[in-house]
């Protein structure tokens, strides 16, 4: 299967290991992956603030580099918040007036968009274009005692991952089973892990990261598919364990990652020294040097 | 439990359209809103807003224009789409409180300033680079409300410049921007300039 890739501006930079273990994963699974060329930032939950259009065009723009290329191929993107851009955009070009509109501002790029290309989440691709037997087909190392807490995040199924209930997702969980992990279940699943305001309102977004981190506590790791989560549940662990009063420690990687780890894929790939939360202990338990 | 604030809709300036104005797509109405407080149940961040969800919307379906947008309530929305999701009703709620922002941003609602600069900042980091930059974006941030504020993530930004996470880059500060022309034509078609 080809896609093309859409990487966003997390999955370059705080989130290299997300990209470094997706393009690992989906090669060892038999996947093509080429990066669209040119991207620019698909606006985040930042442009639809500034104006309507804004937060249609800058989407669309990459939309539109897409369809130049091959309209027939779809994008695959990992960040949640891209993924959501791009599908309220898709909805929103549905209206011939709107798409008529972001066209018009795409003139200036000499670009057009015709509202064909399809985007999934990485999350869809791996339970639905490859599913569970293709996944465990693969497995080299199974993470035998390993328990995983899948963490979802909101705009993975919500309200545009049609691939999953919006509310109680499974898909993770039958991903990790594949691999031969252990799944922790737990109330958070698709919570919000407080997003921008860890930045703006700490005092509110610090117990919304807490909360995650205190039902994911029983697992020996959290597992997400989105940046931002990732840079919430793993970096402010501290900071959260203060605003709860007790002491919250768990490593948080990407899916992806442990993906990785079952297939045996080499070490320097999933970038595990990148994290925050030290990810030895998960290591350890699987016995990876 | 805490007085019962009282609104006196009669002594109080409305705007009737308010509600019209917000909703992003053709034929999706707040007037079918029926005050059922999913919204507001749903919320992770209810319990700190000034004015719960639920309340908010009958303000808005009232025309409170003044009242709801310097409330604080928007600047907690973390955009999880669980109000949106839940909605008997159906009405794209999360993606209504994004136009609530925007209306904000152009009165220049002074309340909320941690909160606009954000956003203020975001885009011109991404006007200029086409592309997120963290770090620049991040002190242009702190910058412009509290420059100490940045004190209580030093010791985390630390950890994330040793483990290779923030990649420090020079500003480039002249020259057009990689989303000048797109950015112009955007504002030229809104009628902005």
């Amino acid at each position: 299967m080809k896609y093309l890739y859409y990487p966003g501006c997390s999955m370059e930079a705080t989130a290299l290991e997300y990209k470094s273990s997706m393009y690992a994963a989906l090669e060892a699974l038999g996947a093509e992956v080429e990066e669209l060329e040119d991207w620019t930032c698909c606006g985040a939950s930042v442009a639809p603030v500034m104006s309507d259009l804004l937060g249609q065009a800058l989407p669309a723009r990459n939309l539109a580099l897409a369809e130049k290329l091959d309209g027939n191929r779809q994008i695959v993107v990992g960040c949640s918040a891209c993924f959501t851009s791009f599908q309220r955009t898709i909805a929103a070009a549905k209206d011939r007036a709107v798409l008529a509109r972001i066209n018009q501002a795409l003139e200036v790029e000499n670009l057009t968009y015709q509202g064909k290309v399809q985007v999934r989440h990485l999350l869809d691709v791996l339970i639905t274009d490859f599913g569970p037997q293709k996944i465990a087909a693969q497995v080299k190392k199974p993470l035998d005692g390993l328990t995983v807490a899948p963490y979802y995040g909101c705009q993975t199924v919500r309200p545009y991952g049609t691939f999953d209930d919006p509310q109680y997702p499974t898909s993770m969980a039958r991903v990790l089973e594949a691999l031969g992990a252990k799944v922790h279940h737990h109330l958070r699943e698709a919570a919000c892990c407080g997003t921008a305001l860890l930045t703006t309102k700490p005092d509110v977004g610090l117990i919304s990261v807490g909360q995650i981190l205190d039902v994911a506590q029983p697992a020996d790791c959290i597992a997400t598919v989105c940046p931002m989560c990732h840079m919430n549940l793993d970096s402010y662990q501290d900071k959260a364990s203060k605003a709860m009063g007790k002491k919250l420690s768990i490593p948080v990687l990407f899916l992806p990652q442990l993906l990785g780890l079952a297939f045996g894929l080499p070490a320097g790939e999933l970038m595990f020294k990148r994290h925050v939360v030290p990810v030895e202990p998960v290591l350890a338990r699987l016995n990876v040097a | 439990m805490a007085e019962r604030e009282v609104i006196n809709l009669t002594a109080v300036k409305r705007d009737p359209t308010f509600g019209d104005r917000l909703i992003p797509a053709a034929g999706q109405q707040l007037s079918t809103c029926i005050q059922c407080g999913t919204c507001t149940a749903s919320c992770p961040s209810a319990a700190a807003m000034d004015i719960t969800p639920r309340k908010m919307w009958r303000m808005v379906q009232l025309g409170l224009v003044d009242e709801v947008l310097h409330s604080k309530s928007m600047w907690l929305c973390s955009i999880c789409y669980q109000c949106q999701a839940r909605c008997p009703s159906g009405i794209p709620l999360t993606e209504t409180i994004a136009k609530l922002k925007q209306l904000a941003i152009q009165q220049q609602v002074k309340e909320w300033r941690t909160s606009t600069t954000f956003y203020l900042a975001f885009s011109s980091v991404m006007r200029r680079y086409g592309r997120m930059r963290e770090m620049e974006f991040m002190a242009q941030y702190f910058l412009s409300n509290n420059p100490l504020d940045a004190l209580g993530y030093a010791g985390m930004g630390w950890t994330m410049l040793r483990r290779g996470k923030l990649r420090p880059e020079l500003p480039k500060l002249t020259g057009p921007g990689r989303l000048d022309k797109l950015f112009d034509r955007v504002a030229e078609l809104e009628g902005k300039r």
